[in-house]
């Protein structure tokens, strides 16, 4: 079996590996952790032909750079609009490259997004829990966090020649964002007006930003008397609101249960897009009935699909691209009156 | 108990079902009995269900079921007779309580006016009963501290509280399962593991088990803790 080290040059801090995240284990206090943004976890995988949820690596703003000591692999590399320097040669994120024995590839925060995936094409060994190698960041739990000096094997490298290049990119997250959500669960214990502040003022992303969440700036949200509700469960996207009156929105690594009151929960597709805003971004929240949440999350992921799908194409390797181009440029160049 | 139930829309992708607003033992007993019901015939689309003090969250796949058609479909459980379905496990945890292991055991003796000796009493004595999991993987909050021990929270969190710690606040205790930041009162040091490293069975308690303490010498915690 082929197999490949990558050896770890440096790397931020939360820095983790990260499957799709352990799901049915909330009630035991354990949340799915897995990617901050789950679409770019995903297309990483997709674009070297490995299934959905396969182990892969999260960057953080901080970068990461790896170098091959052994063995050649293909690399896909999704997220924001995060950069690499691939032995010497700057690409943009979002493509597939091979990285071959004393090649280095380093993974740093371009012009957007606070999150970015490494996948490789072939097995990441590393530990897991409950199955899974998500991180929980808080007890390393999982595969864990990544640091400098270790090195991190891949089983089953393969080349895929024919993924090679760039993939299909989002366009940068839109400023202010708009985030949807459902009110509630527990609006009604806000001053009256908080709900409108809530929607009608802006918010900005606090420097106080990890795994678990991100904490809101903006107008305070006062609570009545509400600070000792019986401790519920929470879920990823739950804006949560302290005695202090500020905001915060869980995310991956969030607690199981609490006892804050909640002015509002997040569609479930906004948390991917909301993970990728960084510190200083403006963010406006639309509140929008359960129905409609319903709807716009199945419209949400179909067009989610139908990106996921397209990265999942194969655009075949250099000669065939060639050919194919030939084709097309002669075909085109037969045609009467072109050119 | 007119009103309840209360079902609440969370996003698109959950159904909090809630049964009073307070704690209290029979509000508990139906929220582990719809969990029950739930596990046992788990309506469509339903990925899982989350016990707590008062009510239960159920998160579902929004591809496969939405709230409306998920909240019918519990209104036919809640119908069902209690019957059988509620037999408690009791489970057995075992404690040292060293005074280097138990460092907050003097200052909740001298606030409840207890001796020391007293207060291991009173913690043996209770009647616990899982009612909730949070904070962090494996931490079980238990009902059932005896009023004479209850105490606050402190007014800030201890760091670096070591994992097997047996920590009390007011009618609740827990034993912690990571080395992690409390504000409660670490009352003991308990060789049993909460995360059991069984694929089978990764958690000691499910939401509802009764536990019970039991008084261990350290050899005992020294023994257990070589065995991981």
């Amino acid at each position: 079996m082929a197999e490949a080290r990558l050896r770890v040059e440096a790397a931020g801090p939360h820095v983790s590996f990260q499957d799709a995240g352990r799901f049915g284990w909330m009630r035991y206090g354990v949340p799915a952790s897995g990617p901050m943004d789950r679409v770019a976890h995903t297309a990483a995988s997709l674009a070297l032909g490995q299934p959905a949820g396969a182990t892969a690596v999260e960057v953080s703003m901080g970068g990461l750079t790896l170098s091959c000591r052994a063995g050649v692999v293909s690399v896909a590399v999704c997220g924001g609009g995060f950069q690499c320097d691939h032995d010497g040669t700057r690409l943009e994120g979002w493509s597939v490259m091979r990285l071959d024995a004393g090649q280095t590839l380093t993974v740093r925060a371009g012009g957007w997004g606070s999150w970015c995936y490494l996948a490789v094409a072939g097995e990441i060994v590393c530990d897991r829990w409950l199955g899974h190698s998500a991180t929980h960041a808080a007890s390393g739990l999982g595969g864990g966090r990544i640091a400098a000096g270790q090195e991190i094997v891949v089983t089953d490298a393969r080349v895929c020649e024919d993924r090679e290049g760039a993939l299909p990119a989002p366009r940068p997250l839109a400023s202010p964002l708009r985030l949807a959500a459902v009110a509630g669960p527990q609006e009604a214990l806000f001053e009256s007006g908080a709900l409108d502040l809530f929607t009608g003022e802006m918010f900005e992303v606090s420097p106080a930003f990890d795994r678990m969440g991100l904490r809101l700036e903006g107008p305070r949200l006062a609570t009545q008397d509400a600070l000792s509700i019986p401790s519920e469960p929470l879920l990823r996207g739950a804006v949560q609101v302290a005695g202090d009156g500020v905001a915060s929105v869980l995310l991956a690594d969030h607690q199981t249960t609490g006892g804050y009151p909640k002015i509002a929960t997040l569609l479930s597709t906004e948390t991917d897009r909301l993970a990728q805003a960084r510190p200083g971004d403006r963010l406006r929240f639309e509140l929008v009935e359960p129905d409609e949440a319903v709807r716009r999350v199945r419209k949400a992921l179909s067009e989610r699909r139908a990106l996921l799908d397209e990265i999942a194409v194969p655009r075949g390797t250099f000669s065939q691209r060639l050919l194919s181009s030939n084709l097309i440029s002669g075909v085109t160049n037969g045609e009467p009156g072109a050119g | 108990m007119s009103g309840w139930p209360r079902f609440r829309a969370v996003a698109d992708h959950a159904l909090l079902v809630s049964f009073g607003d307070e704690i209290s033992d029979a509000v508990s007993a139906e929220v582990l009995a719809l969990d029950r019901a739930l596990q046992d015939t788990p309506p469509g689309g339903v990925t899982e269900c989350i016990p707590a003090m008062v009510n239960l969250l159920i998160d579902f796949d929004p591809l496969e079921t939405d709230h409306a058609q998920l909240q019918r479909s519990v209104e036919g459980l809640l119908g069902r007779p209690l019957d059988e379905r509620l037999q408690p496990t009791e489970r057995v945890v075992e404690v040292c309580y060293d005074p280097d292991l138990a460092p907050d055991l003097t200052a909740v003796a001298e606030t409840t006016g207890l001796s020391p000796d007293e207060v291991i009493e009173a913690h043996l004595s209770g009647d616990y009963q899982v009612r909730m999991y949070g904070f962090a993987p494996g931490y079980a909050y238990m009902s059932g501290v005896p009023k004479a021990l209850r105490v606050p929270r402190k007014p800030a969190a201890v760091r670096e509280v070591p994992a097997g710690s047996v920590i009390i606040a007011g009618g609740q205790c827990l034993v912690t399962t990571l080395t992690m930041p409390t504000g409660w009162s670490v009352i003991g040091r308990s060789p049993t593991r909460i995360l059991t490293d069984d694929a089978e069975h990764p958690f000691l308690f499910d939401v509802g088990d009764r536990v019970r303490f039991v008084r261990v010498a350290r050899a005992a915690l020294a023994a257990e803790r070589s065995d991981g």
